[in-house]
């Protein structure tokens, strides 16, 4: 009983009409795997981790507050300022923690400005008079530019301020501190990287 | 006189009407009302909590951000001027419905429309290639087999006979 009766089968599609069929299946895996691309690549951006110590620090650009420049200069880019140590420092007007650091950080800056550390403030997600008022309550003198975009926290990959990165002379991270960083640690890592000359 | 009279109230009717339309946002001693600034920051979120509207976020950058939205409103700056403005500093991502630019108006609008004429095209071509199929093939039993006896009973006349005769020779043998 297992016998099979001949089939009768329909006569295949027209070559022509199967080279289509072809196309618009390529077409169609194509378009999904770009949306795939597309969309990993979106998650991978949103995804990204802090860059840590070790890591080459991400160059950006700064347009600093009026009267808060480096050298005199309204822009700068972080390249620029490649062969120094730099403090790079992301806080808020409305952060309470920042105001815990505010005072030393200034402090600092004019404890080592002329040893070759450059102390950079980078105001995030804060409004221009607030973050000008916070600049004079607390005497800072350093160079600050805004977060325009949100560009620079993005690069870091902030979860938050206050947040501390130390890149060396070449460049590279040193060190990452999340939340406020004591005086003691700061002038330790400076202290450090001033002496191995890196 | 009769005309005067009414000259004046159609006048003053539009002066009312003028001045009621041309500065909404300004209260009568040029205060920014709240209204007026949440109507804008609604729109905004906040910079520091996830999908939270800066009307109803009770932070301080929240409370500095609509701060700002007042000194702008106070200056002559339109809703729309203000959500520009807030855009350019911190970013598309704060606002509520993001400009139709770079990677927003690749994903949410090029990319849908894209897909959708993908999938139009697709399906027309399968219903054509299918359609084709059908008026080729001819009418007759797709597929006969020992195990389908009811497609075979619906058959033509010639196979089921054949079918019934070798079921017979079956029977004879058992």
């Amino acid at each position: 009983m297992q016998e099979t009766v001949p089939t009768t089968q329909a006569p295949p599609a027209e070559p022509s009409a199967r080279r289509s069929l072809r196309w618009t299946t390529l077409a169609m895996w194509a378009g999904l795997l770009a949306l795939l691309a597309l969309t990993g690549w979106g998650l991978l951006r949103t995804t990204a981790e802090r860059p840590a110590a070790g890591q080459p620090a991400p160059t950006f650009e700064m347009q600093f507050y009026d009267g808060y420049g480096w050298e005199g200069r309204p822009l700068a880019d972080l390249a620029d300022m490649h062969g120094q140590i730099v403090v790079l420092n992301f806080w808020a007007s409305w952060c309470v923690e920042c105001r815990l650091e505010a005072d030393m950080l200034e402090n600092s800056w004019r404890k080592y400005r002329d040893q070759g550390v450059v102390f950079l403030g980078i105001a995030h997600v804060d409004t221009e008079p607030k973050s000008l008022a916070y600049l004079s309550e607390f005497n800072i003198t350093y160079p600050n530019a805004p977060d325009l975009g949100t560009a620079v926290s993005r690069k870091y990959e902030i979860t938050g301020v206050p947040e501390t990165f130390i890149i060396d002379r070449t460049g590279t991270i040193a060190h990452v501190q999340i939340g406020p960083i004591s005086e003691r640690a700061l002038h330790g890592i400076i202290d450090g990287l001033l002496g191995q000359g890196g | 006189m009769k005309t005067y009279r009414l000259r004046f109230v159609i006048v003053a009717i539009l002066g009312l009407a003028l001045g009621l339309t041309a500065v909404p946002a300004l209260a009568q001693d040029g205060v920014v009302s709240d209204d007026a600034v949440n109507a804008v920051a609604k729109d905004i979120y906040c910079p520091v909590c996830e999908n939270t509207p800066l009307d109803v976020c009770p932070t301080q950058a929240c409370a500095d951000w609509r701060d700002l939205i007042r000194t702008q409103l106070s200056e002559g700056k339109s809703p729309q001027e203000v959500r520009e403005y807030f855009a350019q500093i911190y970013g598309d991502g704060v606002l509520a419905n993001p400009p139709r630019r770079g990677l927003s108006l690749i994903v949410l609008w090029i990319l849908p429309v894209v897909l959708l004429l993908v999938g139009v095209l697709l399906f027309s071509r399968y219903l054509s290639d299918l359609r084709a199929q059908t008026a080729s093939a001819p009418r007759a039993v797709t597929v006969m087999t020992a195990s389908a006896p009811t497609a075979v009973a619906k058959s033509d006349p010639a196979a089921r006979d054949d079918y019934v005769a070798r079921v017979e020779q079956e029977l004879q043998k058992g």
